[in-house]
């Protein structure tokens, strides 16, 4: 569990970034910190592996005060995977990036090869084993950042923005990854603005806005509040501005994806058509 | 005249076994609002290498065919004359300012290429004045939220008067209100000053509705090319664009054979054609 206790956060001379704030994430749970830019949420996460440590508050990360343990050994329980990966990519190949922090932490060279294999396979960076990350695309850049972190299989996983520069193969891959790992009963947080990838994840949101929660609860409750849609700089899922123009049907409040939007329209659809061959008969 | 004008256009990357882009057919005329997508890899960051000279300039590799901006091939041009033709923006805006105050960002190309002072101070008042941060001039960049530092580098790259204008991926480090924001900027200069516009853009949700054109690219080709109510039918979900989800809703409800042929790109005519069949 990662849990946040009126937590405040400033670097040092500057403004708060956080404030107030308070937060339990248990195991096993699926959160998108949402909110505008500038509103904290990196800085947020970034205390959540102890690279960044409260002005006030406290948080601690299964029972254990960040302050109490060195970055390398809660890395070890939190893998935080920045936004941009060329802050994390260093290594001379995709097969030596993902092994290096395995090696480090001293796992046996065919348990090595075998984890780095499955990864590539998954990520879809086989054929890049040889190659060198700088000259990958961004969106596979973010991959290997991804896989790299994944090889040392942290309990909880902190996505920075993991949808920016992915195309929508690749956003379903990812989203049915993350479902994968939530089975394996990991604990996922993605930092992220991508409104429609929170529409089909439909994770729990935490929404910042201004260094302050101002929301938190299901993906249908908090992307239909217009109000703190407004706050957060977010936009209503068009599915669910299409839901709202059929008011007269009655649509359930939480259809905010093209699924759940089909799974209600179709039968309405078919009684209409019901309806109107009757007529004509 | 076609503003851009691509003819059996192929490039291969030095080392790399097949060409990125290959044999590219493309004519978009002067005031065009027209969308570039398609997945990952298919060859569309290539192909605005070319638009704006960093291919063959800066990019090894061999180069086969034609390229010709306003009807002028590009061949021997360097990027620094290309820029007053085409402007380009790219994804993320603090890669492009690096001046301390946004009305010198603004002004930076433009010393660049000599422009006499005068001139200049024109267009720089001009540049933030469309792009509306005329209130901005004195801020720093580090000063200004991310869609006011990209509607800074749009400003800077107007200042230079192209009649094209290329934008890579502009919105994807903004939240979605500032992407809207910046969306509905690029459409008004396309309005207004008939900037010929080439969008490479993910988000086809919240630009659809502007473009009169969509170009899909698939494994370095021109797999599709159309308005977008044509182009976001079976093929493009099944290259695997990300179509505005009022859109996939319609394949959706077709596949059960609960709508017509129509593929609605708004929310406003998913409705109509909702309400319409549903008698609401």
């Amino acid at each position: 569990m990662i849990s946040v206790e009126n937590v405040r956060f400033h670097y040092p001379g500057g403004p708060d970034v956080l404030n107030n704030v308070s937060l339990q994430i248990k195991d096993g749970d699926f959160v998108a910190i949402m909110g505008e830019n500038g509103a904290g949420k990196t800085t947020l996460v970034k205390m959540f592996n102890g690279l960044l440590k409260p002005t006030e508050g406290t948080i601690s990360v299964d029972g254990i005060g960040t302050d109490e343990k060195s970055v390398a050994q809660l890395s070890r329980d939190v893998g935080l995977i920045f936004q941009n990966p060329d802050h994390q990519l260093f290594a001379e190949t995709v097969a030596e990036e993902l092994s290096f922090s395995l090696r480090n932490f001293g796992f046996s060279e065919d348990v090595v090869q075998r984890r780095v294999t499955s990864l590539m396979n998954t990520l879809d960076l086989d054929r890049y084993s040889a190659s060198s990350p700088f000259v990958l695309s961004g969106g596979e850049r973010k991959r290997v950042a991804l896989a790299a972190i994944l090889a040392w299989d942290p309990k909880h996983l902190v996505m920075d923005e993991p949808t920016i520069g992915q195309d929508y193969l690749q956003k379903d891959r990812l989203r049915n990854f993350i479902l994968q790992l939530l089975s394996q009963g990991k604990t996922i947080i993605i930092v992220t603005h991508d409104v429609e990838f929170v529409a089909e994840c439909k994770p729990r949101v935490v929404l910042l806005s201004h260094g302050q929660i101002v929301g938190d609860g299901p993906a249908a409750e908090i992307l239909t509040d217009s109000t703190l849609v407004e706050k957060s700089s977010l936009v209503i899922p068009q599915i669910a501005k299409l839901m709202r123009t059929l008011q007269n049907l009655a649509p359930p409040a939480d259809i905010i994806d093209a699924y759940s939007a089909r799974d209600f329209l179709a039968s309405k659809l078919r009684s209409a058509a019901t309806g109107s061959s009757e007529k004509r008969g | 005249m076609a503003a851009i004008q691509a003819r059996s256009l192929t490039f291969t990357y030095a080392g790399a076994d097949t060409p990125s882009v290959e044999n590219i057919e493309l004519a978009i005329n002067k005031g065009e609002f027209a969308i570039l997508t398609g997945p990952s890899g298919c060859g569309k960051t290539t192909l605005c290498r070319c638009l704006n000279g960093l291919i063959p300039n800066f990019y090894s590799g061999n180069i086969e065919g034609d390229l010709q901006i306003d009807g002028v091939s590009v061949k021997g041009k360097s990027t620094a004359e290309l820029a007053t033709q085409v402007g380009f923006v790219f994804q993320n805006p603090e890669n492009q300012l690096f001046s301390l105050s946004v009305e010198r960002d603004v002004a930076f190309g433009l010393e660049n290429l000599g422009i006499p002072r005068e001139e200049a101070l024109k267009r720089v008042e001009w540049a933030m004045e469309v792009t509306g941060i005329t209130s901005l001039r004195n801020k720093a960049p580090y000063e200004l939220s991310g869609g006011q530092q990209q509607r800074a580098a749009i400003a800077g790259v107007l200042a230079m008067r192209p009649n094209i204008i290329v934008l890579d991926e502009p919105t994807s480090f903004l939240d979605p209100k500032s992407a809207e924001d910046i969306v509905g900027v690029i459409a008004k200069l396309n309005r207004d000053l008939h900037l010929t516009t080439l969008l490479v853009e993910h988000r086809l949700d919240i630009v659809s509705r502007y473009a009169n054109r969509v170009i899909v690219m698939d494994k370095g080709k021109i797999a599709l090319d159309g308005p977008p109510s044509k182009v976001y039918g079976d093929d493009a979900r099944l290259i695997g664009i990300g179509l505005p989800r009022v859109t996939m809703l319609f394949h959706l409800l077709r596949r059960d054979g609960l709508a017509g042929e129509r593929n609605p790109i708004t929310v406003e005519e998913a409705s109509e054609e909702l309400r319409k069949v549903l008698g609401t």
